[in-house]
Order: structure tokens, then sequence, then C-alpha cells
């Protein structure tokens, strides 16, 4: 965030670009490598949920009764929630539906959200942080009362009551709306507040001074000092709405069955924790290990970034 | 500072409204019929208009929305005749599904939500801010190594996967507990503690992981500061410079997290409660979310933003008394 993040100081193929120190400094950390190698492994998986399916044989929502024993009350056969050469990750109580296939698929959904839902909480956040910040006066005033308003409401509370009160749409994007509204504030804030403080320095003084359009200070002087930034909080963000969509499908008004994610997985294994733990074990640790990467990582990608300010 | 107050003050008088009318026209706009639902199957139309009638359903937007107002400050009336049924002066409506007073609802299960949110607190913090603290001092140790690594683990376990695999620890496998009952302190303070733990442990597992991070970063740059160094070079020792000049300034900001989290705690913890079975707030707000009771959904989201926006008032002003370098001035 320093000058040295100056586009138009750098020199391509010079040594000590940030993005390349910063990749350098991912490299050389152990759990930094674990957690994208696990990342990499998740997403390979949600894309290739079709693959997975077809190899096991068995699709997402396929019963398979003969994997359950129906004469106690359709617990899985055999040990660990019924694990076998045709169900890797063993089956899901009652109705024999294999978890391998739907956590692939239900890995799909919750990326997905994630990722969008990210996506549109960067951009309101930038948009409106920026605005904020560049303009400062009015515009800020009205941007800043209303993300008070925002971040006072509670939000878990509200956006379950707006999921449970609109209509059977289509919920995932329902989901990723709801979560980006309530989201943006917290980026917003941020960025409005580096945006102050780089709308005086001298560097976008002096673009001012030679006659850049806005569009030019907003694009090619402010945000690509804002880069770093913004990487890490996003890459925090991830886990939070990855945990969200979770905790929102957990409590049934995320989206809608069959259509398989790893909150409502867990959610339906509540009941039968106590018979068939691997039929929550399994959902959770995928849950986990994901939301455990992606801090990791958002961590690390900070203190590299920080290392290179200090510099 | 009366100024400031007042200021303060009429911010969350209007921050509370627009919670209200935010979800009032949401519920206005978007919710089904409450009436068809009330009445069930064997319904008929009048049957439906009578409800309506008495509920005040068939009024336009604004009567609604100031009638519910009304009845939270001056208590309102149902129905007329022979149906009359006076609400008293916080109103909060009658639940759809139980008939019950929201506002008896609330006040009966909020001490649930209060244990919940008070054990869970002391626990985090204990742990929290006594994890952070020994990591700063062993800075790079393996102590430190290892604490931060667990903490970063610890505040990534969603608390329903933590919750479903203690209970199948602790209470399917080892059997050191028993399953949480509803019992209170008064009759058998044992299995209240027995049935209170679980929970306590599972809210405030995210949390003290996130507050032993946030100490250690803290103290960590307290540490380095100039007022540090003069202490240090004037022979206080280790010990004392941390207790005399370090942990104040570097516990302040957790002060104010602090406030923050646990207001929002009050409003009831969803999850934990759902998953415990706890009748507190956060239970009745998801119950009444799958049975689209909707005025017991007004209730608990004005209830946890009232905690929310409270507990900002209350943060600000012991914020002043910590840290005498902010003052406040009347704007």
């Amino acid at each position: 965030m320093t000058v040295a993040a100056h586009p138009q100081q750098q020199v391509a193929g010079a040594p000590a670009t940030s993005g390349r120190r910063v990749a350098g400094a991912l490299l050389r950390d152990r759990a930094a490598v674990l957690s994208t190698a696990y990342l990499t492994l998740i997403v390979l998986m949600a894309l290739g949920a079709p693959l997975i399916s077809a190899i096991i044989g068995h699709g997402p929502n396929d019963f398979d009764t003969a994997a359950v024993n129906t004469d106690l009350g359709g617990i899985p056969h055999g040990s660990l929630g019924g694990i076998s050469a045709g169900h890797p990750l063993g089956v899901e109580p009652q109705n024999g539906r294999d978890i391998l296939a739907r956590i692939a698929y239900g890995a799909r959904v919750s990326l997905l959200i994630a990722a969008a839902a990210t996506a549109l909480t960067t951009l309101l956040g930038v948009v409106l942080g920026m605005l904020a910040g560049f303009y400062q006066g009015w515009v800020d005033q009205v941007i800043c009362r209303v993300m008070d308003f925002l971040m006072a409401f509670p939000a878990l509370i509200f956006m379950i009551a707006i999921l449970s009160s609109l209509p059977q749409g289509n919920r995932s994007v329902l989901l990723v709306v709801v979560i980006s509204v309530f989201g943006w504030p917290y980026l917003a804030r941020v960025v409005r507040g580096q945006t102050m403080t780089l709308v005086n320095r001298e560097f976008v003084e002096a673009a001012r001074a030679s006659g850049a359009s806005t569009g030019a200070l907003v694009f090619k002087e402010i945000l690509p000092n804002l880069r770093s930034s913004l990487i890490v909080m996003t890459t925090l963000a991830v886990p939070g709405y990855v945990g969200t969509e979770a905790g929102l499908s957990f409590l049934g008004v995320g989206v809608a069955p069959p259509t398989p994610s790893w909150g409502q997985m867990i959610a339906s294994s509540v009941g039968w924790y106590a018979v068939d733990p691997m039929y929550f074990a399994v959902p959770g640790l995928f849950l986990f290990l994901t939301v455990l990467s992606l801090t990791v990582l958002g961590d690390r990608l900070r203190a590299a970034f920080d290392a290179g300010e200090a510099s | 500072m009366a100024r400031y107050l007042a200021g303060r003050l009429a911010g969350v008088v209007l921050i509370l409204f627009l919670v209200c009318l935010f979800t009032f026209v949401i519920f206005f706009t978007l919710s089904p019929d409450p009436a068809v639902m009330i009445c069930g199957k064997t319904c008929t139309p009048d049957r439906i208009d009578q409800i309506r009638d008495v509920l005040g359903l068939n009024q336009p937007f604004l009567t609604q929305f100031t009638g519910f107002l009304g009845g939270i400050f001056a208590g309102r009336d149902y129905g007329h005749g022979a149906n009359l049924v006076h609400c008293a002066a916080p109103c909060l409506g009658y639940s759809f599904q139980t008939n019950q007073s929201v506002m008896d609802m609330v006040v009966e299960r909020l001490p649930v939500s209060a244990t919940v949110a008070i054990g869970a607190a002391v626990l985090w913090l204990l742990f929290g801010i006594l994890a952070g603290l020994l990591s700063a001092v062993k800075e790079g140790t393996w102590w430190d190594r290892t604490a931060m690594g667990l903490a970063l683990g610890g505040s990534s376990i969603p608390n329903y996967v933590l919750a479903l695999a203690l209970q199948y620890v602790l209470v399917v496998r080892l059997q050191v507990l028993p399953f949480p009952q509803a019992v209170a302190f008064g009759d058998d303070p044992v299995v209240w503690f027995q049935s209170y733990l679980m929970p306590w442990i599972v809210l405030a597992t995210g949390y003290a992981c996130l507050y032993a991070r946030l100490t250690r970063a803290n103290v960590i740059d307290t540490l380095a500061e100039n007022f540090m160094r003069t202490a240090r070079s004037k022979g206080l020792s280790p010990a004392l410079t941390m207790r005399r000049h370090a942990l104040r300034p570097a516990l302040t900001p957790i002060a104010t997290i602090f406030g923050m989290d646990f207001a929002a705690l009050l409003g009831g913890a969803l999850i934990t409660e759902t998953v415990f079975g706890l009748n507190g707030v956060g239970k009745m707000a998801a119950d009444s979310i799958a049975k689209n009771d909707q005025p017991v959904i007004m209730a608990v989201t004005l209830l946890a933003a009232f905690f929310v926006v409270i507990g900002n008032v209350v943060v600000d002003l012991v914020y002043t008394r910590l840290d005498p370098r902010v003052r406040i001035t009347a704007r």
C-alpha cells in the first residue's frame, strides 16, 4: 500500500514487485501451501462433481436402500457410517444417499454462494466506500448513516426472517443478496478510511494538478493502492460467508432440499449424531477445513503484505 | 456530556424506529397472509375476516404500524365489543401460534439467554485473554506458536459442528455429562451447571480464540511503544511494567469488542440454543421464524437491535473512562 505498490513506478520484471514477493513468502510458508493445496482439492472436487458421481456410480440424490439396515431404523450397514468400496465416505442413514457425491455437489453450492457473495460485497464495499471517501461531504454522511444502520441490525435474525418470509424462489440468489446487503459495510468502512488518506497524498494531488480526470484518479491512482488490503479483506471474508451459508442452511432457510449443501447435511444429521456420528463428522470436517484453510491463507497474506509495508 | 448523551439516545431511538419500520414493511409486503395461517385447515372466509378484524390486519399499513408502536408505549386493544382484549403498556402483541403475550414470552426466556451469554463470556474472557497475554510475553516460542495455531483452528469450527461433536464425545461416548435439561438453578444446582456447561463451552470457543489473537496482537504492539521503553529503562521489573503500563492500553480495545459481542449475544444465541434445546430468546426466534409467527419475529428482531444499539452507547461511554486520551466533546 506504499508507493512501491504504485504501478507507474514498477518496472516489469523488477526483482521486488509486491505480487512476486508475496507469492514467494507464501510458497515458503508450510501452512499457506497446505491450505492452498486443500482449497485446490475442494475446487477440483466441486468442478468434477459429476465425474465423481459417475466413478462411484451414485448421484447426489440416488437412494440406496441396500446400504442401510431397515430393521435398525435405517442406520447404514457396516462400521463408520457405511464406508465401503461403493461409498468411500459412507451413506446417509435411512435413505442411503452417497455422502461423497453429496459433499462434492454441496461444495459447488457452498463455494459458489460464498464466491458470489464475496464478489458482490466487494463491489458494493469498494464503490460505496470510495464514493464516501472521495467526495466526502453529504455523500459521505449518507453512506455512513446507512452503514451504521446496517451494522446495528441483528443481521442473523434478520437474514433468517427475510429468507423465511420470501417466496420460495431461487434460494441461492436470495442468499447471496441478503448476505451481501449486510456484509458490505465492513469492507466499505476500511475502503472509505484509506481513500480519505490517499486523496490527500502528494501523488494524487500531482495527478490532479496535471489534469487527470476523476475516472483516471480513481482507477489509476487510488484503486491500485487499495489492492493489497482488498485482497486480504476479501480472502478473510470468504470463510465467513462459507460459514454463514452453512449456518443459514443449517437453520433451514438456506438452499432448498434436495439440493445438497454442507450446512444442510449437518442439520439433517442432528437427529442421528448418537447412532451415526460419521454423518455429521464428514461434512463437519470438510466445512471446518475449508474455513480454516481460507482463514490461514488470509492471515498469511496479510502478514506478507504487512512485511512488505514495513520494509 | 448531557448533550452528548441526549444526542446518542436520539440516535438509538431513530435506529430502533428504522429497524421496526424495516421489519414491518418486509412482513407487510412479502409474508403470506397470517390470517390464513392461523385459521388452519377448517377455514371459512367468514372466519378469516373475523381474524383479520380482531388483529387489525384489514387496516392500511400506516394504521397497523402506528398501532404496533402505540402498543409498545401505551398499550393497545385488540378487537371490539365482546371480543375486546386489552394488552398493557409494553405490548408486543400476541403470538399467532400460542396466543401468549409476546412480552411475557420474552420476559420468561430472557434469563436463559442471559445465563448462556454470561457463562460463556466468563469462559472466553478468562481463557482468551490469559492465552493471548502468555503468547505475547513468550512471543515466538513453542507455546506461542501452539496457542495461536489452536486459536486459528478453534475460530474456524462452526459452533453447531462443535456442539454435535461435544455432545457425541461427552454425552454419548464418555457419559461424563447428562443431556442438557431445563432445570432452574434453585432446583438442582449440579444438573443446572452440567446442562449449561456444553452451551457455554461451544459459545465461548470461537470468541476465546478470537480474543486470544486480538490480545496477543495488542500487547505486542503496546510493548513496542516508547512509554514501555521508558518504563523498562527506569528499572521496573518486567512483571511490573506489564501490570502498571501495558495492560490498560492493550486491553482497552478488547473491552470495546467485548461490549459489542456480549450485547449481540443477549439478543439470543440462535444456533447454540437451538442445538441444545435451551428455551432462550434465540430458540424462540428460530421457532417463530419456522412457524412464521410474525409478532414474535418482530419482538426478537427489535430486542436484538435494542441490545446492539444500547451496547454501542455503553461501550463508547466506558471507553472514555478507560482511555483518558478520548474526551467527549459536544458536537
